[in-house]
């Protein structure tokens, strides 16, 4: 099956899965699984230079040929989210970045309110949001209409991995969007993955997960085949869901039916 | 000599030094007057000057004042 480049704005999307680099202090290991999960589009926080970040993962993508998304994880407040996506930017020179706006540090859950107004100050500057959102169907058309390129509904609370807590809300989410709708936050297991695009997602973004798991590698690999399989069974059309069984088997020809045991 | 505040540290740095020298000696790169590394590739490097963004195109010609506050930031491993 050929799986076409997704359309975010003027960017053009070749692998469903996107990637987070956090989570992992081994950056040969994350080469590694960065490479195996097939990914091209890959996730950075800015935070201040130090000494420290000369071998930085900004340089092993940009070796990799890996698209990098900038987010502005850490941000409280629309000046800070609109200060870091100007800096993300001016350094890496795109106009794509992931809006994450929380609410407070325990639950690391998006603030809405936060969240949509940097949205359409973003917009107003040129930038191409993905914006992080809770799994409200709501939330999520008023950031469309705010001008999110794609809007990213969490599918648990980040790092998780409860995996998608609200199946039915984030269908509805799909089947209303008029922009690509990216799982983002909370999968834990490739079968995850697989539901997130068979509910209609366009494509998953996984850090944790893979970052945190006992073999990266391996488990970039099952993401990659688990969008995979998504997508081949999103398009394939399943079966209606029914309440009662219905036999596939031909109910004639049966040897002992049942009223010959009486 | 000027001291400025560089990613909360004070920074000395030569009088009428620009932007394009506070990025060189924090990044410890050598820097062309357009802020592009002389050894090649990309620096991945944003300022903020009290608050606003410089543009790579401004350090240059944007003087530091003493008491000046510079955020110098970077791409870093993040979800």
């Amino acid at each position: 099956m050929e799986i076409a480049p997704l359309s975010i704005g003027d960017y053009s999307l070749q692998s469903r899965l996107i990637m987070g680099t956090g989570g992992i202090t081994d950056l040969s290991a994350l080469e590694k699984a960065l490479v195996q999960s097939g990914t091209t589009l890959t996730t950075v926080a800015m935070r201040r230079y130090s000494p420290d970040t000369k071998t930085s993962v900004f340089s092993m993508l940009e070796r990799l040929g890996i698209d990098v998304l900038p987010n502005t994880a850490g941000c409280y407040t629309v000046k800070d989210t609109v200060l870091t996506a100007e800096l993300a930017r001016e350094a890496l020179e795109t106009d794509l970045i992931k809006v994450e706006v929380i609410a407070d540090e325990h639950t690391l859950l998006p603030d809405v309110i936060e969240t949509l107004e940097a949205t359409e100050q973003l917009v107003d500057r040129g930038f191409t949001p993905l914006v992080y959102t809770s799994d409200d169907p709501a939330v999520a058309l008023r950031l469309e209409q705010a001008g999110a390129a794609a809007v990213m509904p969490l599918g648990a609370p980040i790092g998780t991995g409860l995996g998608i807590l609200n199946p039915h809300n984030i269908e509805l989410i799909c089947s209303r969007a008029g922009v690509p709708v990216v799982l983002d936050a909370g999968i834990g297991a490739a079968s995850q993955a697989a539901l997130a695009i068979e509910l209609g997602c366009s494509a998953v973004l996984v850090a944790s997960a893979v970052t945190r798991a006992q073999d990266p590698t391996a488990m970039a690999e099952a993401m990659r085949l688990a969008v995979e399989a998504g997508l081949h069974s999103a398009r394939a059309g399943r079966i209606p869901k029914r309440e009662h069984a219905l036999a596939s088997s031909p109910a004639e020809g049966i040897i002992n039916p049942l009223e010959d045991l009486t | 000599m000027t001291s400025v505040r560089i990613n909360d540290s004070d920074v000395e740095l030569p009088d009428q030094a620009s932007v394009v020298d506070a990025v060189a000696h924090t990044t410890g790169r050598e820097l062309t007057s357009a802020g592009a590394p002389v050894d090649g590739g990309r620096l991945g490097v944003a300022v903020a000057l009290d608050g606003e963004v410089v543009p790579r195109s401004r350090w240059a010609v944007t003087e530091l004042s003493a008491g000046q506050d510079l955020e110098i930031v970077t791409a870093v491993q993040g979800g």
